[in-house]
């Protein structure tokens, strides 16, 4: 529980973090809440010799209505995306999933941003925006670019994101009135998902996302094609392990996961469409 | 002289516990607060083999990394130690025991055995030069389940021969083969095998261990988070060689133990001769990681119980065998934990002298297992309970019925079980009446024909428990008849000060109980003063001197019961100095709300604060009588104390995902007279979440190779508020008629009920589905296992039963 030796540095802007991150190299990691990095370098699977704190960018913590899309800053806290009164009105699903995120504690500390870049694919807000089709906003040395959520995540815990880019923003379309459902199962309250689905259905269009059910967060397009084929939210539900590859682990077998993912995405689906 | 209670008495108020304000506020000072300038940490470098052969250990890198002191090896200690690490309950002659050193010297036997150390001027850098110590291991085979354990296919302890420890049996029949017999006349039996996994304690405070050396003269002080300050001192002394007065142990304030912190550890033990060898203070933290493999597991049983009954499911005989894990090595009481159980497998239950129990015990390549909250006893309850609801199922009654059919009649106590052990006092109608009224238990079962149809989502279930716990873990004598390695009593003094204010010092070493709240409630009672004016010490064998510490429920009724004996002999005392000074004979007075009256004449009066300083400056005593006002007490109690109860649970299981919802919880506890009822409250609370945690949440896994994939509280699942149901309790008292307080111990009966009444309740919601057993924990991928398997079974006809 102790970590290994590390130096520490505090960025006073995001241009700053990213000569920073350039200075040091693969040896940096940034450091937002530190919900996710920390605990890896206290089982010292993580040892990153710098540690550039971003934790203090207040400039990237803040959620604003940019016309048709909901624009969110990468340092706002779990707790702040729960609670925001902007996505409660115009993109409630991932307000509700944030409110999902472990426990009080770490909704406090944790980061939008932190959690999209650690994109742990049992974590709930990575597919929650993939669901939504959400795109982020990288800023590098060169610059900003954009990068839509179906093209970030790249395998288990690795991104689009380049070494010495920062995220600075995610994009969430507004909902405008569609029906949607988060649904987690855990054994305990606090825990990460043993599989989670985020859903949402408007008119002919849907969107569906699987937690926990691969290396990286899945994206269930077989069971929109399947709903805008006219098919009915059972039968289309009988698709949601078609683009995943779970694993097993003490919780859950693969096939306990996929039948998880069926049922979940029913019950989503039923209560999207309610 | 006569002393009547003054009323309102204090006993049975829901006093605040006064422990808690410093806990609350982060203000209690644990040992790993304690700053003491100059001290070496001491890290230890786990095994991460379950079994090897340590071929080499080379620590010079270590000692090259700055702020590094020393580091040895096990070789380099191995004559620090006069005596391996102590197992104080060599439960038979032939036990096998293999010697058990602080740090491994040839074979590491489990992940987490410590096979070098470090000292260093911080934590951090002691952790860092662990990585620097680099050791050659042969790894071996590892033994992680117990059959094949017992087949001695790899051997652990090339010493012993046989990964066998022990056997241990308890027959007792009426006449020559009375079990077997009665198995053969039985009208029903059933024949059931249950898992007790493995749990990991988890008490809040992992351990901490300081140890000072006096500069001059030998002494030597040992803080240590512990329940057992008086045993580590004896025991300290024997396996360092020092002697035993020049020991003392101090706990800081302790954040819970669960049992996991009844033992003379490896740390406590380096500490101290280190400390020793290098003349500075050494201390030792220990690691939340390191807790899960370095402090002892608790359970760990393969249990076989069958039951023979008549027609009308009336109990007739019970044949019980147990496999236990010992993991490793013995500690202090590794091996009697399984027999503390033994006389409970008929639970609550009239049985005739037709009794079979036999437990034979195995060393695996896993942490070292010992006392976990019930110790034995919620093994006992669980594999009973749960077989009792077989046998109603069997003989087609109502489970709550079929345990009314065998309960122990109230009419026939004090009662003399099979065993020849008497349970003093019980009413188990009673509290199952409760039970059964406050859960709704007629319209539950109502509602549950309504609800679980074929194709029904999510099915109901009932779940009931009906317990005994055999608590105290005294008298001495019955101990001895166990080979236990120490007595039964508890010490107590009760000092009235001159200015009439009192000190109370307990050998009982509370860490979370509320000892300093209900000890001073009791003394409060008796001497007819204010709770405010007592103080209770404890926990410093340099203050309190005697005692045996805190596990098995035995606090109150020996602890408890010394300081009320003591207060009346300090009463007794002051009686005779209030007689001199009055003018009266002592049979004259009365003693009532703290003053001594001359009956009849309530103008001649003496309150206890007179009568104390007078003892102080003892100007004007009677003859022959000593100053001061203090008596010293150590009680050896003539029996256990037999709390039992009823608990009912609630749940409803979602078919289509396994998801178990604990709907309500009622747990009727009788635990005699309640000294503070907001405490007793407490204690159920705590007690039936630890069991529910085991029914639904907690399992210590071990993969093939002997690794503890469960080894954080990311995958270890200690259940937090939000995941337990709100629970109910109520209580009705049967007072205990073999102590003058009437009371009966409670810290572990809610653990001992719980497990069984959530399981039972499970296999009721899903008996209709076929579902015949779970294991726990019942997990939501267990329960769907389940009810697939029950299905295909159903599915096909020709399949298994
Ligand atoms: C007890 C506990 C329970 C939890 N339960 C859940 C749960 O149920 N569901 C869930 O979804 N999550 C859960 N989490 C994880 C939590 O949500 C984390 O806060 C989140 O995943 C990471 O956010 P952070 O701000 O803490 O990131 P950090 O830990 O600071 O960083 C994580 C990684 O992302 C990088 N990073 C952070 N910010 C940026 C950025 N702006 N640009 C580029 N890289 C960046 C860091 O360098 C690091 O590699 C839990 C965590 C804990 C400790």
């Amino acid at each position: 529980m102790i970590p290994a030796a590390f130096d520490y540095v505090r960025a006073e802007n995001a241009e700053q973090a990213i000569s920073l991150i350039g200075e040091h190299g693969d040896e940096a990691k940034f450091l937002a809440g530190g919900h996710s990095l920390l605990p890896l370098m206290k089982l010292r699977l993580a040892q990153p010799t710098v540690l550039i704190d971003i934790g203090r960018l207040t400039d990237l913590s803040y959620v604003r209505d940019a016309g048709d899309h909901i624009a969110i800053g990468a340092l706002t806290r779990h707790m702040d995306v729960e609670n925001s009164p902007v996505l409660h009105e115009h993109a409630p699903l991932l307000a509700h999933a944030a409110s999902h995120v472990g426990d009080p504690q770490v909704r406090h500390r944790g980061t939008i941003g932190g959690s999209i870049a650690h994109a742990d694919p049992a974590s709930d807000l990575p597919a929650t925006t993939l669901a939504m089709g959400a795109t982020y906003v990288a800023q590098g040395p060169n610059g900003t670019r954009e990068i839509a959520a179906a093209d970030f995540y790249e395998g288990f815990l690795t991104t689009a994101l380049a070494a010495d880019e920062i995220l600075t923003e995610i994009r969430v379309p507004k909902m405008n009135g569609a029906g949607w459902s988060f649904q987690k199962f855990n054994r305990r309250a606090q825990d990460w998902a043993i599989v989670g689905v985020a859903a949402w259905r408007s008119n002919g269009d849907s969107g569906v996302a699987l937690v926990n059910m691969g290396s990286v967060p899945i994206l269930a397009s077989s069971v929109s094609s399947a709903l805008s084929g006219g098919a009915s939210v059972a039968d289309a539900a009988e698709q949601a392990a078609a683009e995943a590859d779970p694993q097993p682990d003490l919780n859950a077998s693969a096939e306990y996961r996929v039948h998880l993912a069926k049922v979940l995405t029913r019950r989503a689906l039923d209560a999207a469409s309610g | 002289m006569t002393t009547t209670e003054a009323a309102p008495g204090v006993i049975g108020q829901r006093l605040l516990r006064r422990e808690d304000p410093a806990l609350l506020t982060g203000e209690a000072k644990f040992t790993n607060d304690m700053h003491v300038p100059g001290a070496l940490h001491l890290a230890v470098l786990r095994s991460p083999y379950a079994h090897a052969r340590i071929v080499s250990v080379d620590v010079s890198a270590a000692l090259d990394l700055p702020g590094v002191r020393a580091a040895y090896t096990g070789a380099d200690l191995a004559d620090l130690w006069a005596a391996p690490m102590p197992c104080a309950w060599p439960v038979t002659d032939d036990m096998k025991n293999p010697a058990h050193l602080p740090l491994a010297t040839t074979k590491a036997c489990y992940v987490g055995d410590g096979v070098a150390c470090v000292l260093a001027d911080s934590d951090a850098v002691a952790r860092d030069a662990l990585e620097l110590i680099d050791v050659e291991y042969e790894p071996l085979a590892a033994v992680t389940d117990l059959e094949d354990a017992l087949a001695d296919t790899t051997v652990i302890h090339d010493e012993l021969g046989t990964n066998s420890s022990y056997t241990w049996n308890l027959l007792v029949e009426e006449h020559d083969g009375a079990v077997d017999e009665a198995f053969a006349a039985a009208t029903h039996t059933v024949s059931e095998r249950y898992v007790q996994q493995r749990l990991i304690p988890m008490a809040m405070e992992p351990r901490a261990v300081l140890a000072m050396p006096q500069p001059f003269g030998g002494d030597i002080t040992l803080y240590s988070s512990t329940q057992v300050p008086h045993i580590l001192k004896v025991m300290t002394a024997i396996t360092l060689g020092i002697p035993e007065h020049q020991v003392r142990v101090v706990c800081p304030s302790v954040g819970g133990g669960f049992g996991s912190k009844l033992n003379v550890y490896a740390e406590e033990l380096l500490c101290m001769a280190l400390s020793r060898k290098r003349g500075v203070p050494v201390r030792w933290n220990e690691e939340r990681g390191e807790n899960t493999m370095a402090t002892t597991h608790g359970r760990g049983q393969i249990q076989h119980i069958e039951l023979a009954a008549d027609e009308q499911g009336k109990l007739t005989a019970i044949r019980v065998r147990l496999l236990a894990d010992m993991g490793a090595y013995l500690q202090l009481v590794t091996p009697g934990v399984p027999l503390l159980g033994a006389f409970l497998y008929a639970g609550v239950y009239e049985l005739p002298k037709a009794y079979d129990f036999s437990c034979t015990s195995v060393f695996t390549t896993m942490t070292p297992t010992d006392a976990y909250r019930g110790a034995g006893r919620p093994e006992a309850t669980y594999a009973i309970e749960r077989a009792m609801d077989a046998l109603a199922a069997e003989v087609g009654v109502d489970p709550l019925e079929l345990r009314r059919r065998n309960f122990i009649p109230t009419a026939s106590y004090p009662y003399e079980a099979f065993s020849g052990l008497t349970y003093d006092s019980g009413d188990h109608d009673a509290a199952a009446t409760m039970a059964a009224e406050m859960i709704g238990y007629d319209e539950l079962r109502a509602r549950q024909a309504t609800q679980n149809v074929d194709g029904a989502a999510k099915r109901l279930g009932v779940g009931v428990s009906t317990y005994f716990e055999m608590c105290g873990l005294a008298p001495s004598r019955v101990l001895a008849s166990l080979n236990y390695g120490a007595g039964g009593w508890e010490a107590a003094t009760v000092r009235v000060l001159p200015t009439a204010k009192v000190q109370v010092v307990t050998g009982t070493s509370p860490h979370g109980q509320g000892h300093e709240t209900s000890w001073a409630m009791i003394a409060a009672e008796k001497l007819g003063i204010s709770p405010d004016d007592i103080d209770v010490l404890h926990s410093d064998t340099a203050i309190s001197p005697l005692g045996l510490d805190t596990y098995g429920s035995r606090s109150l009724p020996v602890g408890g019961v010394a300081i009320a004996m003591a207060c009346d002999k300090v009463i007794d005392k002051a009686a005779q100095i209030a007689a001199h000074q009055l003018e009266a004979n002592v049979d004259d007075l009365e003693y009532v709300g703290g003053a001594f009256t001359v009956k009849g004449s309530p103008d001649r009066s003496l309150p206890l604060a007179a009568i104390a300083f007078e003892a102080f400056t003892a100007h004007n005593l009677p003859d022959d009588l000593e100053p001061n006002l203090e008596a010293q007490v150590t009680y050896d109690p003539p029996n256990f104390s037999w709390p039992f109860g009823t608990h009912m649970c609630v749940v409803e299981v979602d078919v289509e995902t396994g998801e178990i919802e604990v709907l309500k919880y009622v747990a009727i506890d009788d635990c005699g007279k309640q000294i503070n009822p907001l405490i007793v409250d407490g204690q159920v609370h705590g007690g039936v979440v630890q069991g529910l945690a085991q029914a639904l949440y907690e399992e210590a896994v071990y993969d093939t190779d002997g690794n503890l994939t469960t080894a954080s509280l990311a995958e270890y699942l200690v259940p937090a508020a939000s995941d337990v149901p709100s629970i109910t309790t109520g209580h009705t008292v049967t007072p205990s008629p073999t102590n003058q307080l009437g009371v009966k111990g409670v810290g572990e009966a809610g653990t001992i009920a719980a497990a069984p009444a959530v399981i039972n309740a499970v296999v009721d919601a899903l008996s209709g589905l076929g579902v015949r057993d779970i294991s726990m924990p019942a997990s939501p991928l267990k329960v769907w296992n389940a009810i697939n398997s029950a299905r295909t079974a159903t599915d096909q006809p020709g399949g298994t039963p």
